[in-house]
């Protein structure tokens, strides 16, 4: 096999689309429920959507162990991911510092939730969806939002708003979400209160 | 009440102009270029490196160079570049058995395998100045022998540890090594956190601790098992790899002290060990982060007696040059509003005091 | 792993450690006119300074601590589509660490690494031995010889 047909390329200017897509994240953050939308071009493993890949290259290094969906798992995105982000693989869930997960994620609660006194040492998840719409049935309130925001989110499983239930009873702890559908994101975090 | 925070961005302007004009000194005398300050103000160089905790000859040089010769100043800028710059990972554990010697010397075998080698060295210098050097054109050269160093040589811990006289280092690669760049120092500190601390310490600080437990606060007995400098190489996995590759060689000083110990309930007694490493030739820094490293293992060694060098607290949290020079020196800011609030309240108090007096008077 | 599994892994460890110890001038000298040079190449990983955190062992051999950082570059290039290489130095020579990738991938193909091997890495492994012994040299003079300074005769 050649070495080479296993390696994707990462940011073609790693500096400046780093910058990029952390104020991309920082946005979508600082206002849950808007959509915004990665603007660096990137051709990455197939499991992986465009942006998921703009977020990893930005957010990993070796020092943040990674939980990667079973089902998004191939050689080749662990060897793009283990070149270009250097990030360990979490044996368990509750190690990893991200994770990337097909769908809406269930089992909040196994992932590492931080400590009262640095609740910042929760995970981030990176959940990749099929759709995500500016409009929709689920209304978002809280911190960064002005009166209320909606979203849509498809597939959404309903099961979801119990586990985000279960999230917001930890506060300050416990994990923040960041929505992926192609190269567009959506900002979910552990502050923001969710209803249908 | 900020009335006199703004206004003085010209004058800082035109500070830091004349700062620029006054690190460059007379035009009329050649500037210092940064191999000049590498090469021949090398253990300044070293200082800033390990204090600054970035190893980096050419930039430790021109921080100094920047920083007027100010070490404290050059450390802080060396700290704050090294802010900006991703980390790849870590180093395998640096291997000083292999060390290139340049320089190595025992003070409690005369005869050790492998010979006292006192390489470029301060000792046994007369400390006379040497008025040929306020001239150009020196050009001395050292002795060559015709032949090199041993490959490796046997530690003076080694042969002590033959006969059982000395404590076995505790090895557990398993554990997460701490560092103190990301995690809030908690106490009590381990020892591999108390170690990165007293590297990255002040040497005078260090150097006071140090001399603070041979006068009796804190008597450790010490000697200098071994001290050795020369240059190791740096091993490093890239995730992409797999397998150690070297990435370069650098300069290191080590100091080994053997210290007394009588013994306790649960210990025999044996010599123990207190452990310095630093960036380049910095010898007085390694010798005084290994005594004050087996200081502040007396807690764990069941001897403590309260003395300041035992304290890990007060030792680490005041050991750091950059935060201790922040905290310090940030008192001649302007603090013209929090002055103001303790002008008023001791005009308040001494109001209090005089009318309670004049009663007192007018009562007697 | 990223790498071809044919070549010998201590081959190449010692001679990415010549090319991370040689001396960038030298190493550039020997590169610069090298047929090699001609093949087509890209970068996977353009050199990119950052930091490695140096450890060392508590006494030596002991628990391990992070003794400070080193600056370090790297970079990731591909030879001829088809070999990729690899350079992790100390310090911030990007030249340096271009010249070390590309060399590291040609090293890995057996139509030229005997060749480089001979005309680039052992000039360098010599020159690097030299000088250490040279170094060693020196500091073996300033032996101390006890018995003769008993004598208070040199």
């Amino acid at each position: 096999m050649e070495a080479t047909s296993l390696l994707r390329p990462g940011f073609a200017d790693p500096v400046m689309h780093a910058q990029e897509t952390f104020r991309m994240v920082l946005d979508a953050m600082s206002r849950p429920g808007s959509l915004h939308a990665s603007t660096v071009s990137l051709e990455p493993p197939r499991s992986l959507h465009p942006a998921t890949a703009a977020l990893c290259l930005t957010l990993l290094d070796h020092e943040t162990p990674l939980w990667l969906d079973p089902s998004l798992e191939s050689d080749e995105v662990w060897t793009f991911l283990r070149f270009h982000c250097g990030c360990p693989l979490a044996e368990e869930r509750s190690a990893a510092a991200f994770a990337v997960l097909d769908g809406a994620p269930c089992g909040l609660a196994s992932f590492a939730q931080g400590t009262p006194e640095y609740p910042d040492t929760s995970a981030t998840l990176i959940c990749q969806v099929e759709g995500l719409r500016e409009h929709g049935p689920l209304i978002l309130r809280g911190p960064g939002i002005r009166d209320r925001a909606s979203l849509g989110l498809s597939p959404f499983p309903a099961t979801f708003l119990e586990e985000w239930e279960g999230n917001q009873a930890r506060f300050p702890r416990g994990v923040d979400i960041i929505w992926v559908s192609g190269k567009t994101i959506v900002g979910l975090p552990r502050t923001t209160r969710l209803e249908m | 009440m900020y009335v006199a925070v703004k206004g003085g961005e010209r004058a800082i302007e035109n500070a830091h102009k004349l700062l620029a004009e006054a690190r460059r000194g007379d035009p009329e005398v050649p500037e210092l270029s940064l191999p000049q300050i590498e090469q021949q103000l090398s253990l300044a160089v070293d200082r800033v490196m390990t204090e600054g905790s970035l190893h980096d000859r050419e930039l430790a040089a021109l921080a100094l160079k920047q920083a007027r010769g100010d070490m404290i100043e050059a450390i802080f800028l060396v700290r704050a570049y090294r802010t900006t710059l991703p980390r790849f990972g870590a180093s395998e554990p640096l291997d000083t058995d292999n060390m290139a010697i340049r320089r190595r010397v025992s003070a409690t075998y005369k005869d050790l395998p492998g010979g006292q080698i006192l390489g470029p060295t301060f000792d046994y210098t007369h400390r006379l100045l040497d008025f040929a050097l306020a001239e150009d054109g020196v050009h001395p050269e050292a002795r060559v022998a015709d032949d090199p160093l041993p490959q490796s040589m046997p530690r003076v811990t080694g042969l002590l540890d033959a006969e059982g006289l000395i404590e076995s280092s505790e090895v557990d690669d398993s554990r997460p090594v701490a560092d103190v760049t990301r995690e809030a120092e908690s106490f009590p500190a381990d020892r591999d956190a108390r170690l990165q601390a007293l590297a990255r310490g002040d040497e005078g600080f260090l150097l006071a601790m140090g001399y603070s437990t041979q006068r009796g606060f804190g008597n450790t007995h010490p000697f200098a098992g071994e001290i050795r400098m020369g240059e190791v190489a740096v091993e490093f996995i890239p995730e992409e790899l797999g397998f150690a590759i070297e990435i370069g060689e650098i300069t290191v000083t080590e100091c080994e002290m053997l210290n007394q110990f009588k013994g306790s309930d649960t210990h025999a007694p044996k010599f123990t060990r207190g452990y310095g490493l630093a960036f380049g030739q910095c010898e007085r820094k390694a010798m005084s982060m290994a005594l004050v490293d087996r200081a502040l293992r007396a807690r764990e060694l069941g001897e403590a007696s309260g003395a300041p060098a035992q304290d890990e607290e007060f030792v680490l949290y005041h050991s750091d040059n950059v935060q201790a020079t922040g905290f310090s020196e940030h008192l001649k800011l302007p603090h013209y509003v929090d002055f103001q609030s303790e002008l008023s309240i001791l005009r308040n108090l001494r109001r209090d005091h005089d009318t309670k007096a004049a009663r007192k008077e007018a009562a007697e | 792993m990223l790498s071809d599994a044919t070549v010998d892994v201590s081959a190449r460890r010692d001679w990415m450690s010549v090319l991370a110890k040689a001396k960038a001038p030298s190493l550039l000298e020997l590169w610069r006119d090298r047929p090699e040079q001609r093949l087509p190449w890209h970068f996977i990983r353009r050199p990119e300074v950052g930091l490695t955190m140096l450890r060392g062992r508590a006494g030596g051999d002991g628990q391990r601590f992070n003794l400070g950082e080193a600056t370090v570059t790297r970079c990731s290039v591909e030879v001829d589509r088809r070999l990729m290489g690899h350079a992790y130095l100390l310090g911030r020579d990007l030249q340096h660490a271009e010249a070390a990738a590309r060399l590291d991938a040609l090293l890995q193909d057996p139509d030229y690494q005997a060749e480089l091997l001979r005309a680039v890495i052992e000039p360098l492994r010599h020159a690097q031995a030299e000088e250490r012994a040279l170094a060693s040299r020196k500091a073996a003079a300033t032996t101390v010889d006890f018995f003769t300074l008993v004598r208070g005769e040199d």
